[in-house]
């Protein structure tokens, strides 16, 4: 906080409720965990959105890249196998 | 003192407060120092105008003139205020305004938690919505407060001078009178002296940390916010909060 640089930016993720998975809301930036914590709070949780809040260092964050889209996503488009729903279900079985 | 009476000035002095921290807190909306805490003041204030407006209906239904909670809030004067003079101290800086609100939110806190208890049930349920309000209040503050303290020379600089301006104004919040007296008696209200060893533990634990030296007691103390002696503060909050509708008192949303 003694510099003039902006403080680090944090990604937050909100829980909607028990059970539910932790979906990305955003990002907020913060001097340090708890401060993000709060300001994630003030953010993206003061009209009761969030039940439970994570906040992760951005810079934590290895993504992929548009250019990676071809070789990681494209693959899955003629592969019909890798989804249950390709599978019949012999006839007279009630459940596998 | 007939308890109605006593307990229509008790919830307006409530409310007061709340209502006229939450006018500083909402001065800050556009001007706050990251867009994060322009948020969070702006939030905050308006939890305060929620906990103001409960107390306002209750002590409108109380008293029977057929007012309402803005009747209250924008047509009454100075002197008729019931707030403590700390929460119409002007914001200065965001050192200022998180000490102010720490100072107040920790005895607010406190009075909160008791009156959960209260024997009357609509200032009980009041209280519980207020309560939680009031415990991120306390934490937000403190974690500034700890950081400014125990940050640069300019920003310790800065809240030390918040702390020791400040102080003045803490005696007044434990202040009470006839009208807390008859409301103790029948369970309604709570004794503010009893709740004076705990803020001294919540504020000495902060200040602590944030390596700021407690101000010494015997200093000037300010008295009489709650009957309506004001700083010269409160009229400017006034004139500001108060103008439309005294302009244009038919105005509606």
């Amino acid at each position: 906080m003694s510099t003039k640089e902006n403080w680090p930016a944090w990604e937050v993720f909100t829980q909607q409720k028990n059970g539910a998975p932790h979906e990305h809301a955003g990002n907020v930036h913060a001097p340090d965990a708890e401060m993000a914590l709060l300001n994630a709070r003030d953010v993206y949780g003061r009209r009761q959105e969030a039940i439970n809040i994570w906040v992760v260092p951005s810079v934590a964050i290895t993504a992929s890249t548009p250019e990676d889209m071809g070789p990681f996503f494209d693959p899955g488009n003629d592969k019909m196998y890798r989804w249950p729903n390709y599978y019949k279900t012999p006839e007279g079985i009630k459940q596998i | 003192m007939e308890t109605n009476i006593a307990l229509y000035k008790y919830c307006v002095r409530i409310a007061d407060t709340s209502l006229i921290l939450a006018q500083r807190m909402c001065e800050w909306c556009g001007h706050g120092p990251v867009l994060e805490e322009d948020i969070a003041m702006s939030n905050m204030g308006l939890d305060l105008i929620g906990q103001a407006r409960g107390f306002y209906s209750y002590a409108a239904k109380l008293e029977g003139k057929g007012r309402t909670e803005d009747d209250i809030a924008y047509f009454r004067n100075e002197r008729e205020f019931l707030n403590r003079c700390l929460v119409e101290q002007p914001n200065t800086d965001f050192a200022y305004t998180m000490m102010r609100s720490f100072l107040h939110g920790c005895l607010s806190y406190l009075q909160f938690r008791t009156l959960v208890k209260s024997k009357d049930d609509t200032i009980a349920g009041l209280s519980e919505k207020a309560l939680k309000e009031m415990t991120y209040h306390v934490r937000h503050a403190s974690e500034w407060i700890i950081r400014l303290g125990d940050g640069t020379d300019v920003s310790h600089q800065k809240i030390k001078s918040a702390l020791e301006n400040l102080w003045q104004f803490t005696d007044e919040l434990f202040e009470m009178d006839e009208v807390d007296q008859t409301l103790i008696k029948s369970g309604i209200a709570c004794d503010l002296s009893l709740l004076r060893a705990e803020w001294d533990q919540m504020v000495n634990e902060v200040l602590a940390k944030a390596k700021l030296v407690r101000p010494t007691a015997g200093g000037y103390q300010s008295k009489g916010g709650f009957n309506g002696a004001h700083t010269e503060h409160l009229g400017h909050l006034l004139s500001e909060m108060q103008y439309l509708p005294r302009a244009y008192p038919d105005a509606i949303w």
